[in-house]
Parts: C-alpha cells; structure tokens; sequence
C-alpha cells in the first residue's frame, strides 16, 4: 500500500451518507418555505455546504488524504465564503 | 562557463521541422519563450493601440477617430494589455522559464498541461482579435464589460467574453501547475524559508490564479447567456441586479491586480539584493507579505464600486479593508530601502528598471489610497486621475518590473548580453516618458476630465498636449529598449553562466540552460541571497 492509497469505504458508511444527504435536501426544500428573512440564506448557505463537506469527505475521499490536501481544499472554501459573505455586506445593508 | 556555440536548450533539433519543434515542446524552458514572444508582440499591440488614443486626445473634437472607433480603441487597448500581456506575462514568460531552476526541478509538475495553458491562451488570443473583425463590429464595452450596456450593445461582445473565459482557463492552469512544482519538485535542501523571492511570489500568484480566476469564468458565462437568451440576471427590470454583475467581475478582477503585481514585486526582490551586493533585509517578511497581499488583496473587490449604489455598510468595509493593503505592499518597499541600506549599489540596466519599479509603483500606490478612501472618491472616479494611477501600477509597476526581468534574465537564456549603454539609454527616455504621459494624466482627472470620453472642454488641452507628447517619447524608449535587446540576443558578446554574480540557482547552470536543466537535482545548501556563502561576496 503506497502512501497514496487507503481503505475502501463500507457499503455501510456509504449507505449512510447518501441518507443524510437526502434529509438534508429535505430540509433545504422545507426551509426555503418558512419567510427567516435574511436568515434564509445563512440556512440554505450552510446546509449546502454541510452536503458539499459531506460528498467531498466520503464519496471524493478527502477524508483519508493528507493533511496539505485537505487544508487546500480548505483555503478554497473559505475564499468562496469570504467572495459570497462580503457582496452581501452590499445585498443585505442596501 | 557556456562554450559561444553551446545553444542549450535552444539547440534545434533533427527530429520535426523547427516550428513544430517549439509549439508541441513540454520544456519549461521553450513554453517560458512561447510566452514571452507572444505577450511581446501583444504588448507592442498593445502600444501602438494606446499611442494613437493618445493622439486623439491632442486636442478636442475629432482628430483623428470617430467616437466609436475611438471606443473600440480604448476596449481593445485594455483587453490586450491586461488580458494577453500583464496577467500572463511574467508568470507565463518567467514563471516558466525560471521558476523550475530556482527550486531546482528539472520541468513544472505538468509539463503537458503547461503546454495546453499556452495553447489555450493563443486560442483566447485568437477568439479575442476575431472578436474586431466578425459581427457586429469590434467590442465597445471598455475591458470592464460592464452591464447594463455589455448586454445591450450590437457589437461582437459575445465572441470576446468567450475568448476571456478560455483564456482564464490558461491562467488557471498556470497557477495549479506552478502550487503543485513548488510544493513537490524542489530540490534537497531547498525548503521554504529557502525559496527565492520570485518563487514566493509566483506562489502567491498562482493561489489567486486558481482561487479568483473561476468567478471571472463565472461571470462572462452568465452575461453570455443574459446576452443571448435574456436570462435578466443582471437586468432590473426582470428582477435581476446590475450591480451584482460589478461584484461578479471585480471579484476576479481585483485579485487580478495582485496576479499582475506580486510577481513583479518577487522580480524586484531578486534584482535588488544582487545589485545592492547585499542579501535581503527581511527576506521573511517579503516572503509573508506576498501571501498576505494574495489574502488580503482577494478581499477588497468593492473599492471598484463606491459610486455604484452599493451599500454604505459595504463602502465601509471595502474601504477598510482597501487600507489594509497597503501594509504589506509597505513592508515590501521598506524591505527593498532597506537592502539598499549601505549596500554596494551598481547601477546596471535591471537594477535601473528595478528602481524605477518601487519609486513608480509608490506613487501608484499610495495614489490607490486616495481611490481607496470613499470620501475622495467620489470626486475622482471615473477621471483620468484612475487612468494615471492604474498606469502608474500597471506599467510602472509590472510594465517596468517586466522590463527589469528582461534585462536580468535574458542574457541567462540566450547566453549573451546586450548593450550596457543603450540599455541605460533606454531607460532613461522610458522612464521620462512614462512620468511625461501619465502624470499630466492625475492632473487633469484631479481638474475634472472624465476618463473614456472622445471629447474635452478646451482648459483641459495643455495637459493633453504634454501627456501625448509623453506617448511619443515613451514608445522611443520602448523601440530602442526592443531592437537593443534584440540586437544583442542574436549577436552580443557571450555572457557567461553568471554576469550578475547571483546566488540563486538558475546562475549555476550555463548560458542558455541545457536542454534537461538539472541532469541531477542539486543540493541547496545556502539562502538565495546569501552572496557570502555562494562565494558571489
């Protein structure tokens, strides 16, 4: 086994994952129904990327790769973040 | 020291016709040079095309132009400048030709994708100089695609805005090949704190070239798509939102800035030191305040927007975070001073270039602060004041550094050396030309003349006159700098494998570099900067 590779995931684990992304898309379609105001994009926002973390752990196996890959990864998501968190300094305050 | 009739990796080979040769090769080396004649021959497009702005503007009313060809004039000065020359042209030409002998790699970590990142960028080239002649005429939106008229305009935008994408691509690639090199193909005993300036630079670069590049891509799909089958996303009156296009593209366009400015600055760190005869003071935070500027910079999109009708509360903080900036920009240029410090200073032809660097670009940039405060401006934006400040980072900035890199490396990747004094010459007239041309530029736009506009009220001619002046005496400097580059790549004395007496390790090799750059990784046993320990004292 190089250091590249690592064990296949369980039909279990993967089982799992696929359900909770199902709940959660539920609740996606159930939140965007209730009027949170400026709170319905904070709970869209973080529920999609509560599902992108999960696919990209599992299913992408970010999970068991280095640690430098992972901070990568990191890095991009919290750049997007910040691009999406400043324009609604704009869209919120305007 | 390289035999007169070692060629190097510029050897042809007898295996393809020459042409194919060099634009199916995967060295670094040749894609670095690939690079470098095509954003050469844009930037002298590019030139020409802003010579003749310049003599429009001699006087007021129609010179020599018609009001749209005027604007088609000034769209296809900035899209060939900033897109096909500044953004590639030292991370492109230099990036890829130093950076694997800086860290000791014999190639980038892709050389294939490196090839197709050139390729895509002469097909974005192509698309874009397609764009003038197809249908609705030449693009006369101004670089910025702004809507709502981007979207509403006849003329040919849809052809640029695609050639605009692909040629992000090619930026992007760039930067993944240049992280990946960097973080797994440096040589023993090359670890960070041992990088040379330019690599850091180029690191930081190549971070913002994969981070923001994809919001630009973004951005020219979705007004493709307004375009074509009136999506309103950006239209009011189909719920859409004008200024969020503003966000969209300033988002890639201001981190934009920073992939043209930070690897000038990592070539001005490399020339000052050599020069000075002096490692570099600060060699840490140079280092760190290139990561910081990548971070910082990539967070300050909104400065572009004060008068757009975006929020207070956004002004505030785009604001704020604007001042921020300019810390690390700052440690820089007090690191640079203060290699300088009692240094052995020799006044060659980069170390020129390389001056002219930090005085121009301090000017640029704390004429950035007076953009960057929202209360001053309001009364300068959109004047010919942003035209001299940008001018003054851009081409006083990357332009002079991108000068500079020519005149450091060139003679390392032909193995001979130009002319000493018509270099020096050279510069001279360039740098009273560029202070000639943009200068009167700030003065004018601080008088009241709007930026972009075919016409002017008369109390604003003098100071035209003067810049247009400035135009000519620049683009002399600039012919004598190309033909005597040129004249001495083809015929000048032989250069040796070190002129400058440097310490990094692309000087180890000869002059040009072989074909396979290092047939052993090197040892790396001393700092990039320290001429003591290299035996260079």
């Amino acid at each position: 086994m190089n250091r590249y590779s690592h064990p296949a995931l369980s039909f279990r684990c993967l089982t799992t994952v696929w359900a909770l992304l199902l709940v959660l898309t539920g609740i996606t379609v159930f939140v965007s129904r209730l009027d949170l105001g400026a709170l319905n994009i904070w709970a869209a926002l973080g529920i999609a990327t509560l599902k992108a973390s999960l696919v990209v752990l599992y299913f992408m196996h970010l999970k068991h790769e280095p640690r430098l890959l992972k901070l990568c990864l990191f890095i991009a998501l919290l750049t997007l973040a910040s691009f999406i968190g400043l324009t609604f300094f704009d869209v919120l305050y305007r | 020291m390289a035999k007169q009739n070692d060629r190097g990796f510029l050897q042809a080979s007898d295996r393809q016709p020459l042409l194919f040769d060099w634009i199916f090769s995967v060295d670094h080396k040749r894609i670095g040079l690939l690079y470098l004649y095509s954003v050469g021959a844009f930037f002298l497009a590019g030139v020409a095309l802003g010579v003749l702005l310049r003599l429009e503007l001699i006087a007021p009313g129609p010179t020599i132009a018609t009001a749209q060809t005027y604007n088609a004039l000034f769209t296809l000065h900035g899209v060939v400048m900033i897109f096909l020359f500044i953004i590639p042209g030292i991370p492109g030409a230099f990036g890829n030709l130093m950076l694997p002998l800086q860290i000791g790699a014999r190639d980038v970590a892709f050389p294939r994708l490196n090839l197709l990142s050139w390729w895509l960028y002469i097909l974005g080239a192509f698309m874009a100089l397609t764009s003038l002649f197809s249908g609705g005429g030449p693009p006369d939106t101004g670089w910025t695609f702004y809507v709502p008229f981007s979207s509403e305009t006849p003329t040919n935008v849809s052809l640029a805005l695609l050639a605009v994408f692909i040629i992000g691509f090619s930026s992007i690639l760039t930067g993944v090949n240049f992280v990946t090199t960097i973080h797994r193909l440096r040589a023993p005993g090359m670890h960070w704190g041992r990088l040379p300036l330019f690599v850091w630079s180029l690191y930081a670069t190549a971070w913002v070239q994969i981070l923001a590049t994809p919001v630009l891509g973004i951005t020219m799909v979705l007004l493709m798509v307004e375009r074509l089958i009136g999506l309103g996303l950006f239209d009011p009156g189909r719920g859409g939102d004008p200024i969020l296009y503003q966000h969209l593209f300033w988002i890639y366009s201001h981190p934009a800035v920073y992939i043209m400015i930070l690897p000038a600055m990592g070539v001005v760190s490399e020339i000052i030191p050599v020069f000075a005869r002096k490692p570099t003071f600060g060699y840490k935070a140079i280092a760190a305040s290139s990561v910081a500027i990548a971070a910082a910079g990539s967070l300050v999109w909104g400065h572009h927007m004060f008068v757009s009708g975006m929020s207070d509360t956004a002004i505030l903080v785009f604001s704020l975070l604007t001042f921020l900036v300019a810390i690390p920009s700052a440690v820089k240029v007090f690191n640079w001073v203060a290699t300088l410090y009692r240094g052995s200073i020799s006044l060659e032809p980069p170390m020129l270039f390389a001056l002219a660097f930090v005085f121009l670009f301090s000017i640029g940039g704390l004429t950035g602060l007076i953009l960057g405060s929202a209360a001053t401006d309001v009364h300068v934006h959109d004047t010919h004041f942003v035209v001299g400040h940008f001018h003054y980072v851009m081409f006083g900035g990357t332009g002079f550094a991108f000068f500079a890199a020519l005149h450091y490396w060139l003679p390392k990747v032909f193995g001979r050396m130009y002319n000493m004094k018509a270099a020096t010459i050279a510069w001279a007239i360039i740098f009273v030309g560029f202070n000639l041309l943009y200068f009167p530029m700030m003065l004018v736009g601080l008088h009241g003349m709007p930026r972009r506009y075919y016409d002017y009220l008369p109390q604003f001619q003098q100071l035209n006159v003067i810049a247009t002046a400035g135009s000519w005496v620049l683009a002399a400097g600039l012919l004598l700098m190309f033909v005597n580059l040129y004249r001495g790549m083809r015929r000048g004395a032989a250069a040796g494998s070190n002129p400058w007496q440097a310490a990094t390790l692309e000087w180890v090799l000869t002059s040009p570099p072989p074909a396979e750059s290092f047939s052993q990784p090197p040892q790396v046993t001393h700092g990039p900067y320290d001429l003591q320990q290299a035996g260079k004292p």
